[in-house]
């Protein structure tokens, strides 16, 4: 691979990790309530983190760490929608929500029939 | 009481995770090995006997080229829906109005309810806040829904993936129930064309 086209992959892999990352960060701080905040928080991060993982793969090629790449990359997204959901149950169940930012809200329908 | 054949089909359910266990072992130290291969056996039965788990039912039934279709569209939809959402976050005005939606799945297997979930809920934009196990039910929250045509959508866009789930290794019977429906695309299709006619 030539050293430009070397330099321009890496500056876009972690140009888009590190945007991903401070739009959670923006999110985090602007979006108004506990579920939507926890979109921010839990999502873009997983495509920032997978950009900038990519790019240590291709920089340091070998079995090695590709291999150690692909588990970060997997367990993120294993465990990052299992906190999401707790964190997002527990904000329901307590209420912890505004109705007023639902336009629907099926899962409460759906008590409501109980 | 557990005859031995009843006993000899438990230890064969754990073996799949074994290995999954086993092949996570080596990708954590980087290199295949037999020293490694050993050692992960080790550790890997040591885990299983210690943390033992439910009983995962496997559908015994795998087909490779669905399956990278589905990873690579997940991975497509990933990386769509994080810029939807960083897009959301910065843009000047900001607007949300979210949605809880009910979503019925067709599948009966936990295995691919659980895998819908989690695929659903890493594309960014929805998250699962409650699951009926019973009726295979997924209630997610979803952020940005402004009308009818967008929840339409969505709940196409989340039976797709479970469509796809379900194609690269769901059970047969999964895939006789799934036969029945059209996709998304055809289904609407034929709506349109009902309507027009």
């Amino acid at each position: 691979m030539s050293a430009v086209l070397h330099d321009v992959l890496t500056a876009i892999l972690v140009l888009a990790g590190a945007t991903m990352c401070l739009a959670a960060g923006i999110g985090l701080i602007r979006f108004p309530d506990v579920l939507s905040r926890l979109h921010a928080a839990t999502k873009p991060q997983i495509f920032g983190l997978m950009a900038v993982t990519a790019d240590v793969a291709i920089n340091n090629f070998s079995v090695g760490t590709v291999t150690l790449v692909v588990a970060i990359v997997v367990f993120q997204a294993l465990t990052a929608p299992m906190a999401a959901h707790l964190v997002g149950r527990a904000a329901y169940e307590t209420e912890h929500l505004r109705p007023d930012l639902l336009i629907v809200d099926e899962l409460k329908d759906r008590r409501a029939d109980r | 009481m557990t005859t031995s054949r009843e006993r000899l089909e438990a230890v064969g359910n754990q073996i799949p995770p074994l290995i999954a266990l086993i092949v996570l072992w080596m990708l954590l130290w980087g290199e295949f090995s037999w020293l490694n291969l050993l050692v992960g056996l080790v550790v890997g039965i040591v885990v299983t006997v210690a943390f033992y788990l439910v009983p995962v039912q496997l559908s015994g039934r795998v087909h490779p080229l669905q399956t990278v279709v589905f990873f690579v569209r997940l991975i497509v939809d990933i990386v769509r829906a994080s810029v939807d959402v960083s897009w959301l976050a910065v843009k000047p005005r900001l607007v949300t109005s979210n949605a809880i939606l009910e979503i019925r799945l067709r599948t009966r297997s936990d295995l691919i309810l659980t895998w819908t979930a989690v695929a659903t809920s890493i594309v960014p934009g929805s998250i699962v806040v409650d699951i009926d196990r019973e009726s295979s039910i997924l209630y997610l929250h979803v952020l940005n829904m402004q009308s009818a045509s967008d929840i339409e959508q969505f709940r196409r866009r989340v039976l797709d993936t479970e469509r796809r789930i379900v194609r690269g290794f769901g059970s047969h019977e999964d895939v006789e129930r799934m036969r029945g429906v059209l996709p998304a695309n055809r289904l609407s299709a034929r709506r349109s064309g009902k309507e027009l006619s």
